[in-house]
């Protein structure tokens, strides 16, 4: 018989606990939906035996059950509620070996929760070198649980482990530091006698944790609230479980682990002096910043253009081997240009999220934060805001999620709200072609290419946006909220390669599938709207063969104007025309119209569709690259080049302002949980956007 | 005196701390009265502050550590 086991994974953070869920699981892992619900929960396959399956859930790192953030809200929603989906047969609690005794504080929580719960000292390889001895049977009867040293790098006591998870029935489920004698016996003596069936430790938690617990029936509700009239009294009953805590904690450790500490210079401090410092330490980060934008450009640009020429081919190729059709046509004008479009990111953003993986991993992003806390304040931001900012360069949705460890709601506010002003990756091939179209590819001094520095001058301007507008939020939002500003500066590891590849190739993943069905589901409408339209659509040919009746057209320049016509009157072609009116300020026509409505699904949507509507219109020539499209283009009314340097410079503006990314607007109305914050970013950023290129176009033109 | 009043370098126990004003988080992690603690760093803006407590390593604003009551070892 084969049952499947579910275990989750629960651990400070710095613990090791994504290695040995990696060691666990290897490959077989999901992240949840992308751009749909959470990226951090994930979850993978392990065979305990040949005939036992478990399911393991790595939660995010948290300190403690009582949670302080959103990330931390998803252990205790896991852990608490009995009915949820992902509540687990079996808890592994990973500790680390140097700072057991701050683990074993989360440890006391989740075995009080009646919980089976094993604990995993993990990094145990480190034990002899740091002098530290311990007594593995003596915890395990104190912590009344199976304890296993493991080191999840070195591979070792995993078997031990899995076989430990196995025989999960073995293991009690006793609370282990009882709280409700030592806190006020008659407090909660009463919480037992009016919700007698939730355990204690469970019932204080209720009480103890502010939002609605929508896994409690409205009675029980009644009941928690009544419990929590008095919050200064709360507060300090959970001051004295904490004390209370490590009052157990202290005593059984005092028996069973030993540290014989060498003094002398470590590691730590010899580096924190040089990256912490007034002025290496900046120039350190400096230095880092531009090595990572430096490789997303010059590394990926091999692998970019390699794709988009295989894509170019391929459709060419399609179209010869199938039979022409509505379905070819559906293919090679639809399918495979959407594709590309999403495909062409990867290399970016592997490479960027193989960078921010880097710097997580090596503990060198948590003294980022400490250097940087101070300036972020001034603009209403934490420290803890420059990894969002960063990720931005990515890609927004991610870097939104990332902002979930900062505690305070003002501070994460107003991060949400200006991540999406970063040059994200899907505003690059936008901004490439346009470049490519109107700065000349001449050289300064040598090195300074000047289509190069209008690039670097783009993103410095999305950073300046960025902060400017978060210096605003800062003086006009009237939210009011703590900021409890706290990060552990972990011990410098060297990273593992094995956890970099993963976290890189599941992210890369979730990107694909996630954001890419976005694309690729929009790239197929526009192609259907972009051939299919009213009677005027279907009547192209007879109406332009009759309106050129009286010239003389070779074949070939027949086909196009009645491929044009067809164009002008498809669906998209009318959506494109209404707003022209408004667009036309801008130096823009209903072409580029259509590109920036469906721009707004997400950015990098528009070379795709300017590469549609032109590869409609020109259908007799499938082998020419956007970029030779979009050069050849003319302006129906001036007769000029329709990528003139004012109008690129217009668009440019508009791209770099605008919200225009469905997948990030639905992440923070989820991360916000209402409509009005990612509604302000829209319109707010659009009129920007609007305001500027209208500007530009009007100062060039 | 408060940890925000240390010299870097220096160390004290804690001796009283201002709950309403302390996330709970810092007391979980092991911020306790009793506690030796001791300042390694401060930010380059003097604002955050590197501490070390109960064998944790830490960033903590001013703000935060003024609330923090020691008594100078």
């Amino acid at each position: 018989m084969s049952k499947i086991l579910k275990i989750a994974l629960v651990g400070n953070p710095n613990t090791g606990k994504t290695s040995l869920f990696n060691q666990l699981t290897g490959l077989n892992q999901k992240v949840g939906n992308y751009p749909g619900i959470t990226v951090d929960k994930k979850q993978g396959v392990c065979h305990l035996s040949d005939s036992v399956k478990a399911i393991i859930t790595d939660l995010p790192g948290t300190y403690s059950i009582n949670s302080t953030s959103a990330d931390e809200d998803i252990v205790y929603n896991t852990l608490v509620d009995e009915s949820n989906p992902d509540f687990p047969d079996v808890v592994v609690v990973v500790a680390e070996v140097e700072n057991l005794k701050r683990n074993l504080f989360l440890f006391t929580q989740i075995k009080d929760l009646g919980i089976p719960t094993v604990l995993v000292i993990n990094m145990a390889d480190q034990m002899s070198r740091k002098g530290i001895t311990i007594n593995v049977s003596g915890l395990e009867t104190d912590l009344d649980t199976k304890v296993l040293l493991v080191s999840a790098r070195k591979k070792t006591g995993i078997a031990s482990l899995k076989q430990v998870l196995l025989h999960y029935k073995d293991l009690n489920n006793k609370s282990l530091a009882d709280i409700s004698q030592r806190i006020d016996g008659h407090f909660f003596k009463r919480i037992k006698e009016a919700l007698p069936q939730f355990s204690i430790y469970k019932s204080w938690l209720l009480i103890t944790q502010k939002e609605t617990n929508t896994f409690i029936s409205p009675e029980e509700q009644k009941v928690i609230s009544f419990f929590r009239e008095k919050p200064d009294k709360i507060k300090k009953f959970q001051h004295k479980e904490a004390i209370f805590r490590y009052q157990v904690i202290n005593e059984i450790l005092k028996k069973n682990y030993t540290v014989d500490r060498k003094s002398g210079t470590d590691l730590r401090g010899r580096l924190d002096r040089i990256l912490t410092h007034k002025i290496f330490g900046y120039v350190f980060f400096a230095l880092i910043l531009m090595i990572i934008f430096q490789s997303v450009f010059s590394w990926a640009s091999i692998p970019m253009e390699w794709i988009d020429q295989s894509f170019s081919q391929l459709a060419s190729y399609v179209q010869q081997q199938l039979p022409a059709g509505k379905f070819t046509d559906l293919i090679v004008e639809g399918v495979i240009p959407g594709i590309g479009g999403v495909l062409i990111f990867v290399p970016q953003i592997a490479i960027l999220f193989l960078f921010v993986a880097l710097l997580e991993e090596t503990g060198y992003m948590s003294r980022v934060v400490f250097l940087m806390d101070k300036i972020m304040r001034k603009y209403g931001m934490s420290g803890k805001s420059v990894i969002p900012l960063v990720s931005g360069t990515a890609c927004a949705i991610p870097a939104i999620m990332s902002s979930r460890n900062i505690e305070s709601w003002r501070e994460r506010l107003i991060t949400i709200l200006v991540v999406p002003f970063t040059t994200c990756s899907a505003r690059i091939p936008v901004y490439a072609i346009l470049i490519s179209l109107i700065i000349p590819d001449k050289h300064y001094l040598g090195v300074f290419n000047l289509q190069g520095l209008t690039l670097l001058a783009l993103y410095a301007l999305g950073f300046v946006a960025a902060i400017s507008s978060a210096y605003l939020l800062n003086k006009v939002l009237k939210i009011k909220s703590k900021s409890f500003f706290v990060i552990e500066l972990p011990n410098y590891k060297i990273p593992s390669p094995k956890n970099i590849g993963i976290t890189v190739l599941e992210k890369t993943k979730a990107f694909v599938l996630g954001a890419g069905r976005i694309i690729l589901a929009i790239s197929i409408v526009l192609w259907f709207l972009a051939s299919n339209g009213g009677t005027d659509y279907t009547q192209a040919e007879q109406i332009v063969k009759k309106e050129y009746a009286n010239t003389t057209l070779t074949p070939s320049e027949l086909q196009t104007k009645i491929a044009s016509y067809r164009i002008a009157h498809s669906y998209i072609g009318k959506i494109g025309k209404s707003i022209e009116p408004a667009i036309r300020p801008l130096g823009y026509d209903w072409k580029v119209g259509i590109a920036l409505i469906s721009s707004f699904a997400a950015r990098e949507v528009f070379v795709g569709t300017l590469a549609t509507i032109y590869s409609v219109e020109d259908s007799g020539n499938n082998t020419a690259t956007i970029k030779e499209r979009m050069q050849n283009e003319v302006d129906s009314v001036t007769g000029q080049k329709r990528f003139s340097f004012a109008t690129g410079m217009s668009l440019l503006m508009f791209y770099a302002f605008a919200m225009q990314c469905m997948g990030t607007l639905a992440t923070v109305k989820r991360e916000t949980n209402s409509w009005k914050w990612p509604v302000l970013q829209l319109l707010g950023m659009g009129s920007l956007a609007y305001m500027v290129a209208l500007i530009t176009f009007q100062l060039l033109k | 005196m408060s940890i925000a009043d240390l010299q870097v370098g220096e160390r004290g126990i804690i001796s009283d701390i201002a709950l309403d004003k302390i996330p709970l988080k810092l007391l979980e992690m092991g911020c306790l009265p009793g506690k030796e603690v001791e300042l390694i760093q401060k930010a380059p803006l003097k604002d955050p502050l590197y501490i070390r407590v109960n064998g944790s390593h830490l960033a903590i604003r001013v703000e935060t550590a003024s609330q923090i009551a020691i008594s100078k070892l």
